[in-house]
């Protein structure tokens, strides 16, 4: 599915200065531990998290994950909006719990990234 | 003999600059145009050593060295060093605070995730001393 897609189904809203509506997203990873999302890469991954500091957008880089939804209501700090936004990282905030968000694009047709070498 | 050879600081502790070493080596090897699913390991990798380097040791460095056949990537710091490595690798363990749990690492899958992503991977530790992790990418196919 597209972005716009995801977006569409979690009622997200854009907070990232530019948001790709039309990037490819094949799979999604929900995760508040970075760590665990290192260890799951996988291409054109969406990552869901509650998590809101600067590590998500560097994990992000570092994965070439091009697109973050921030769940429960969360803001990411000004320092990874402004990496976000330095990186051309699309990020998108929801109402939705994780839980629920991920059991949203899951229904929809996305799957989970699988721990393989990268 | 190396095309590249670079050393990076690794502070510890340091959250705000985390991750700004592997960033910066992204960027080179990019830049030398390595192969995309190589920089995607060693990118990897190279986050997950220097994420380790700002939570457990006293401080250290990533060094990269660009050779035509392979990549070498050497985390080095200077302690506390690991007691017990079979268990360090051990997917899940993990002695990181609640601090750094906050701050969305210390899961316990950043040794195994290195050695999963690199082609070859060494790790030698001295308690009071400190860690040497080194990872090596080949950068030609395998027959």
């Amino acid at each position: 599915m597209k972005l716009g897609n995801v977006m569409e189904i979690l009622s997200a809203k854009p907070l990232s200065s530019f948001v790709d509506l039309d990037l490819d997203v094949k799979c999604a990873c929900s995760s508040d531990m970075m760590s665990d999302v290192l260890a799951f890469p996988k291409e054109h991954m969406v990552l869901l998290t509650g998590l809101v500091n600067a590590q998500v957008m560097r994990t992000c880089d570092m994965l070439d994950i091009r697109a973050v939804v921030f769940t429960r209501g969360k803001l990411p700090s000004a320092e990874a909006l402004e990496m976000a936004n330095e990186n051309g990282i699309s990020v998108l905030g929801t109402e939705l719990t994780l839980f629920v968000a991920s059991g949203k694009l899951y229904s929809g047709g996305l799957v989970g990234g699988t721990k393989d070498k990268a | 003999m190396s095309i590249l050879k670079e050393e990076f600081p690794v502070v510890k502790m340091d959250f705000v600059t985390a991750g700004e070493a592997s960033a910066q080596i992204k960027r080179i090897l990019k830049k030398l145009g390595v192969d995309a699913g190589v920089v995607r390991r060693l990118s990897i990798a190279c986050y997950e050593a220097e994420i380790n380097l700002v939570i457990h040791s006293e401080g250290g460095s990533l060094s990269l060295e660009v050779n035509p056949e392979d990549i070498v990537l050497i985390s080095k710091d200077v302690g506390p060093g690991i007691p017990d490595i079979e268990l360090a690798m051990s997917e899940g363990y993990s002695t990181a605070s609640d601090d750094v749990r906050m701050m969305g690492f210390g899961a316990g899958m950043g040794l195994a995730n290195m050695a999963r992503n690199a082609d070859k991977f060494r790790i030698e530790s001295k308690v009071g001393e400190g860690t040497l992790i080194e990872m090596i990418f080949n950068l030609k196919q395998e027959a």
